[in-house]
């Protein structure tokens, strides 16, 4: 019993619960279906490759889990969202592509410049994007989703005007590496791995996650017991900016092009849904980096969940609204006060009984 | 290749036009309201207008391009208006809501043709120009039905990758080729919307293979960039398509890079989306000048791609009509050609 609620009243219960939940559904689906139970959770070795729904789960999930890290940054700090994300990484995609390909060459099988400067030029471009954002919101004080509305708007514009109006394609191997496979493995999910690592690393190891999280519930407060809340500030929106810098040379990778108008659309959405649904609050303060990757991965489990169960794609926004709904709404604290009290009052009636 | 075609084409109309432009001095004013720029067919389909519409030829071409903001279409048709000029040409953005702007054009006795998607609440215009997307679908089928005869294929198990829900693109080619299937009593396993995106063809596909395993034996996309990313999932999953492949994958639009494909054989066939619309604009527009009253609804030629040279052509009912085509095989010339 004891152990029950230890495990329950732990930060990441529900988040980790809702994501099995969703999971679940598909057992549910394949044993009325006559299939194998497990189905879902099968993972085998396909011509040299990991193959499962599982394995696509993780793989398409990749880029929300990226942005999520930034993006619970940005909330921790700044009591906003960043709105930007889904542009920025479509215009690091952009630049990326016109880096390898040249301006105005609308596809090349040879790069026109080494991989890793087409892959700088547009980690640098989504980090002044971060930088412009952050300066904005910390030292202008101007509200985070106002300033972010703006590259939301520009950002994707600035693309296009990079690749000249054209989707740029890059059909080299070395360049589709990003988004297939290295070894075995699929590589956006040893990009998001690695993207998760360092950020643990960084939160465990230095006051960064203590400095965040003091900005977040109080500013004024953070400042006069010595931080720098605005510097700290635009970190964040750099980190974000970074983030989505990596997710969109994922995303163009897997098409080896940059589809400007596609690459990372509604993407801000998913990844504030996945701060959200890792039971982060959106007004800032303490934040769980573990619940908001948990939450990104939830996302793409409901939408690989979807196309499995083959529920029409004009209809299948519903079901998922449905699900997102259920889940903030377990997390919600009127629920979870609801919980505790009926445990207390469980444990008086035991006690009574003695 | 291209770029001599149109010039030949300029010169022809150059000199047919030299009678009626030295006869006023006038150029054919023009108003082109354009959808946006969002994909490489609809700067093909700008990039027509431009050519053709060009002072040699006698037009003076006003262009705007409307971002896919409909409002903004509604305000450069407007300015038209003011402007005075001759003919309007409107690739709507949405299909409702014309009514009163296209009572505007006729008060003021300009002529409009609208390209490529539909105005469906009023009548008020003197030519539609564009794609018939039923008939590439019937076409599809029946492309599909004598291939598979000629190839000796006997039983067809079909996964669709459909276009963005509730376009006119997707509904044409989704019922086209469902008429066909039901009636040779094919089965298709599963169709849901990839969105017209490379990314949402590869997420699809993925999920098709893990669903229906060794099940399907056909794979039709509703655009090239689909097909692009069905090929990549099906080559990560190691399951052989196109012409020597286990599975037919056929795809529309027929892009440059799909053609590549139709020609090396990773696409069986292609079914091609006009998007020079310009020369048939043209034609309507000359009718016009001539005092003629144009067809309302102008269907535009369109090619059928294949790799293979084993059927010479198909025949498709549309509309109780009995139509037959001849197949185009893909060759270098025809690629360098494409837009």
């Amino acid at each position: 019993m004891s152990n029950i609620k230890k495990l329950t009243s732990k930060r990441l219960f529900l988040p980790i619960f809702c994501m099995i939940l969703v999971m679940m559904v598909n057992i549910v689906y394949d044993v009325a279906n006559g299939n194998f139970a497990l189905n879902f959770f099968t993972i085998s070795i396909r011509n040299g490759v990991l193959y499962g729904r599982l394995i696509d789960v993780l793989n398409r999930g990749s880029e929300v889990a990226i942005l999520a890290i930034g993006m619970t940054l940005v909330v921790s700090a700044s009591a906003g969202t960043d709105i930007s994300v889904g542009s920025v990484m479509s215009l690091s995609a952009c630049m990326c592509c016109m880096l390898l390909a040249g301006y105005g060459v609308s596809s090349t099988n040879d790069l026109a410049v080494p991989l890793i400067v087409g892959i700088l030029g547009g980690l640098a471009i989504a980090c002044v994007c971060g930088t412009f954002n952050g300066f904005l919101v910390a030292y202008l004080g101007v509200q985070p989703m106002v300033a972010t509305l703006i590259l939301y708007s520009a950002a994707r514009a600035i693309g296009l005007l990079l690749c000249n109006n054209l989707i740029v394609y890059v059909r080299n191997d070395a360049y589709k590496i990003f988004g297939s496979y290295l070894g075995f493995i699929p590589t956006p999910i040893v990009i998001a791995a690695i993207c998760i690592l360092i950020m643990a690393l960084l939160l465990k190891f230095t006051a960064l996650g203590l400095y965040v999280q003091s900005v977040g519930i109080n500013k004024k407060a953070s400042r006069i017991a010595g931080l720098n809340s605005s510097r700290i500030i635009l970190i964040c929106y750099i980190i974000c900016g970074l983030c989505a810098g990596i997710a969109g040379i994922v995303s163009s990778s897997r098409i080896y092009s940059a589809d400007s108008n596609n690459i990372g659309l509604n993407y801000e959405m998913d990844a504030i849904l996945a701060v959200a649904l890792g039971g982060n609050s959106l007004g800032g303060g303490k934040f769980s980096l573990a619940g908001s990757i948990i939450g990104a991965y939830t996302i793409q489990a409901i939408t690989t969940t979807m196309y499995a169960m083959g529920v029409s794609t004009s209809v299948a926004p519903v079901f998922k609204a449905i699900i997102v709904i259920i889940i903030v709404a377990i997390q919600a604290p009127p629920f979870r006060e609801y919980l505790r009290k009926r445990s207390v009052q469980r444990a008086t009636v035991a006690k009574g009984v003695h | 290749m291209k770029k001599n075609l149109v010039v030949i084409a300029a010169m022809a109309a150059a000199l047919c036009m030299s009678v009626t432009a030295s006869a006023d001095e006038d150029l054919i004013t023009i108003g082109f309201a354009q959808v946006g720029h969002e994909s490489d067919w609809r700067t093909a389909s700008t990039q027509s207008c431009q050519d053709v519409f060009t002072e040699e030829n006698g037009y003076d071409l006003q262009f705007v391009d409307c971002d896919n903001d409909s409002a903004t279409q509604l305000e450069a048709v407007r300015n038209f208006i003011e402007q005075d000029v001759d003919y309007i040409i409107i690739d709507p953005i949405v299909s409702t809501g014309w009514d009163e702007v296209l009572t505007e054009c006729e008060d003021a006795g300009i002529p409009v043709i609208v390209i490529d998607r539909t105005i469906d609440d009023s009548d008020k215009y003197a030519a539609w120009v564009g794609s018939n997307f039923t008939t590439e679908g019937l076409a599809c089928g029946e492309w599909l039905k004598a291939y598979a005869e000629a190839k000796g294929i006997e039983e067809i198990n079909v996964l669709v990758i459909e276009g963005t829900t509730g376009s006119s693109a997707a509904i044409g080619r989704t019922d086209g080729f469902a008429e066909i299937a039901e009636r040779e009593g094919w089965t298709i396993l599963d169709s849901q919307d990839g969105d017209f995106t490379q990314t949402g063809g590869q997420e699809i596909m993925e999920s098709y293979i893990k669903s229906y395993e060794g099940q399907f034996n056909v794979v039709i996309c509703q655009n090239d960039n689909e097909a692009f990313g069905a090929m990549d999932a099906m080559t990560a999953a190691g399951i052989s398509y196109g012409v020597d492949g286990d599975v037919i994958l056929v795809s529309f639009d027929a892009c440059t890079a799909g053609l590549e494909y139709v020609q090396s054989g990773d696409i069986n066939a292609d079914f091609e989306c006009n998007p020079l619309a310009a020369p048939f604009v043209e034609e309507v527009i000359q009718q016009l000048e001539a005092g003629e009253t144009p067809e309302t609804v102008v269907y535009m030629e369109e090619h059928w791609y294949v790799n293979e040279d084993i059927l010479e052509s198909i025949t498709v009912t549309v509309d109780g009509e009995e139509q037959e085509q001849a197949l185009t095989v893909v060759t270098d010339e025809i690629v360098e050609a494409q837009y």
